[in-house]
């Protein structure tokens, strides 16, 4: 399935004595969990083929440290933090992609006062400007006719106000995108952030993606759009609990793009 | 003159004294209490805070989300703050004796009546559809567990307040309009009464000696009414109207999903990752030596910061921040506005706590966690902040939640234990589950 893709390391960009446009920060999702592998390696595709010369840090990335601060381990999250530091000044990164919002957040907003001073890229924001310098152009067949509507990462929107690039750059699939009654700044949250993905959730009368599930099928979609893996997991999840798996899919706006062009 | 003239001049001075006296006193105590939480960094751009505040408190822009309350809040925010201006007037007629001492302005204090008229019969519409709103409509925000008791009648009794100032205001000139028809002594023709011309024919008939006791007593029972307002604030969420000003100021600059990274942390984070660190160097380099926090994250209203605390009394249990909330929506027990409300609660029953011991804080056995904020609510929290998004007054709920989580964590290792093996796997693979480190790239050829 992976064939094909090109993918090298800050390693070999030191033993060659380059640098890499941009380092792609997989994150811990990205690189472990089933899914999310799937649109690490969607993004790749993309990156691939806009001819970008990227970088990841394979075994030398560790965990943002995001998920331990959210939970309350301020130590944990500052040890973690202050490891990648030290990796990614040493190769003197300057600009990072990440498919993790909540990468993104912390890598752009947490890690500068720590002495990680990077510009941060959501995937979403990135394809948008490969489309827009024309390094990245688009069949615009794949999804023709269909129904997407987007779901708001809360690390995305509320906390970084970024609401424009996934759907300018979902546009460029000429499929028909439709939102939910709740989106941008009212989204629902779809129940992961906070820790929450690790534990099961407090007694209460629903799940919350559930909730936000039922959001997204009262726009009647062909296809919920995601750009975060959680996110994805979520929805996923949400959409079985609805018994809608046979009618609806989930896919991040990587996948979405990789197969249009 | 007969000194017994100057009767009500002299009582009208001492009743201000003491409304204005009383309600200073309180004013100190919120200080004093706002100032019990830490120290925390208000650097940031000036600019940018008095935008923030002229927009959000003055311009009201987040009330207007929700477009009815929105616009009503706005009537009755507007009518609050320009019929005051009309107390200005009742202040200085009340000590000097004299009677509508603006009235020299003529057309322009004619159109001054007049709109406050109108304002006060907008507001007497306003408060009365809240009220509907609250007793009959019965949002579902307004009647959440935490506004049972007190909240409750709080957010009443000052619907039936403005109620009884703005009859009373219209009375009191309806009543003027009539003695000035009469052609009464003191009561010069002046004003105009758009509202209360259709009140004064209630009037009709009565002599002038009623009137005027009808008059001076609107006119008294309105400036007491209003000094009683004054002083009911401290007790009530309506220290909104003051704080709402102060707490959109030094509402939270960063981007939302920022967290601060807390600086003790850092210092010790870093001795433990270069152990070759000389001890006496990291004070001078971080310019100082800096003190040892007593413990990491909040278990109690003092181990919050100042900013955290006044947003506590600026909360006005509006509950817009609970009914955006994806975990109050789906049934769990955390509200944010209810970790306002119980860290308001929780420091006032310091603050008394000082009052009674002459000014020291006699430990009682109780704090914020547990006795008044419980676990099962701090660990429903996504951090998903879209309670920070709905507060019209720049709260940060999550922050608190926030700092209680880190007292659980790294106080009290007590996070759940899906968590600890969650940070287990951290530590130990640097990924959040049971991976090797070693395999981060196996991605790219399954
Ligand atoms: S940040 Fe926490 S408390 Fe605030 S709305 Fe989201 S889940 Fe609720
Ligand atoms: S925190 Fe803000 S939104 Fe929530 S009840 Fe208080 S004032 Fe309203």
């Amino acid at each position: 399935m992976g064939e094909g893709l090109k993918v090298k390391t800050m390693q070999d960009f030191m033993a060659e004595g380059t640098q890499p446009e941009i380092l792609f920060w997989v994150g811990s999702a990205g690189s472990y969990d089933d899914r999310a592998k799937k649109i690490s390696r969607a993004f790749v595709k993309i990156l691939n083929k806009a001819n970008v010369d990227f970088a990841v840090l394979g075994s030398e990335e560790s965990c943002t440290g995001d998920v331990a601060k959210r939970a309350g381990n301020e130590f944990l999250f500052q040890m973690q933090a202050m490891m990648n530091i030290e990796v990614l000044n040493g190769y003197e990164i300057q600009r990072i992609v990440t498919c993790d919002p909540h990468s993104f957040n912390t890598l752009k907003n947490e890690y500068p006062s720590l002495g990680g001073k990077y510009e941060v890229v959501h995937h979403t924001q990135y394809i948008n400007e490969l489309i827009e310098n024309g390094r990245l152009s688009l069949e615009g067949k794949a999804y023709q006719g269909k129904r997407i509507t987007f779901h708001d990462p809360c690390y995305l929107g509320r906390a970084n106000k970024v609401y424009d690039a996934p759907r300018a750059v979902l546009q460029q699939t000429n499929a028909e995108l439709v939102e939910m009654k709740r989106h941008k700044k009212t989204a629902l949250c779809c129940g992961a952030g906070g820790a929450q993905m690790f534990k099961e959730p407090e007694k209460g009368d629903m799940d919350i993606n559930v909730l936000r599930t039922k959001d997204a099928l009262e726009t009647n979609p062909n296809i919920i759009a995601t750009g975060c893996p959680y996110c994805n997991t979520m929805m996923t999840d949400g959409i079985k609990a609805h018994e809608k798996e046979d009618k609806v899919s989930v896919l991040d706006v990587a996948e979405l793009i990789a197969n249009s062009i | 003159m007969q000194l017994t003239t100057y009767i009500p001049n002299i009582l009208f001075v001492m009743l201000l004294a003491l409304g204005i006296g009383y309600f200073a006193r309180n004013v100190k105590k919120l200080i004093r209490n706002i100032k019990l939480g830490t120290e925390t960094d208000t650097a940031g751009d000036n600019a940018q805070r008095w935008k923030n505040m002229t927009m959000i408190a003055l311009g009201q822009t987040k009330m207007v989300v929700r477009p009815i309350a929105g616009l009503l809040h706005v009537i009755v925010y507007l009518g609050f703050i320009i019929i005051n201006i009309e107390v200005l007037e009742i202040i200085i007629d009340g000590i000097f004796g004299t009677h509508r001492i603006f009235s020299f302005m003529g057309g322009f204090y004619d159109f001054l009546i007049g709109s406050f008229e109108i304002l006060a019969l907008l507001v007497i519409i306003a408060v009365v559809v809240f009220w509907i709103r609250r007793n009959i409509i019965c949002i579902k925000r307004f009647l959440k567990p935490e506004m049972k008791g007190w909240p409750k009648k709080d957010a009443d009794l000052i619907l039936y307040i403005e109620l009884v100032l703005m009859f009373l205001f219209l009375t009191m000139n309806a009543t003027d309009l009539q003695l000035q028809q009469m052609g009464a002594d003191h009561y010069a023709q002046t004003g105009s009464f758009p509202v209360s011309q259709y009140i004064a024919p209630l009037f009709d008939g009565m002599s002038m000696a009623t009137l005027i006791v009808i008059e001076r007593s609107a006119w008294w029972l309105h400036i007491l009414g209003i000094l009683f307002f004054l002083n009911y604030l401290y007790y009530s969420k309506h220290l909104h109207i003051l704080l709402a000003f102060p707490n959109t100021f030094y509402g939270k600059l960063k981007p939302n999903g920022q967290f601060d990274n807390l600086k003790a942390v850092t210092n010790e984070v870093k001795m433990m990752l270069d152990p070759n660190t000389d001890p006496f160097a990291a004070p001078t380099e971080s310019g100082g030596v800096e003190e040892e926090p007593a413990k990491f994250g909040a278990s109690d209203a003092m181990d919050l910061n100042w900013i955290q605390l006044m947003n506590a009394y600026t909360c006005t249990e509006c509950g817009r921040c609970t009914s955006e909330c994806p975990a109050n929506q789906t049934g769990k027990k955390l509200s944010p506005r209810k970790i306002m409300m119980d860290t308001r609660d929780r420091l006032e029953e310091i603050g008394k706590n000082i009052d009674k011991n002459k000014g020291e804080f006699i430990p009682d056995g109780k704090q914020l966690l547990d006795d008044y904020i419980s676990r099962e609510e701090l660990w429903a929290c996504t951090t998903c902040n879209a309670c920070v998004q709905a507060c019209p007054v720049s709260i940060d709920p999550l922050s608190i939640i926030m700092s209680m989580r880190q007292y659980l964590v790294m106080e009290q290792s007590a996070a759940p234990s899906e968590l600890n093996n969650m940070m287990g796997n951290i530590e130990n693979n640097g990924a959040p589950w049971p991976y090797n480190q070693m395999d981060r790239l196996n991605w790219v050829n399954e």
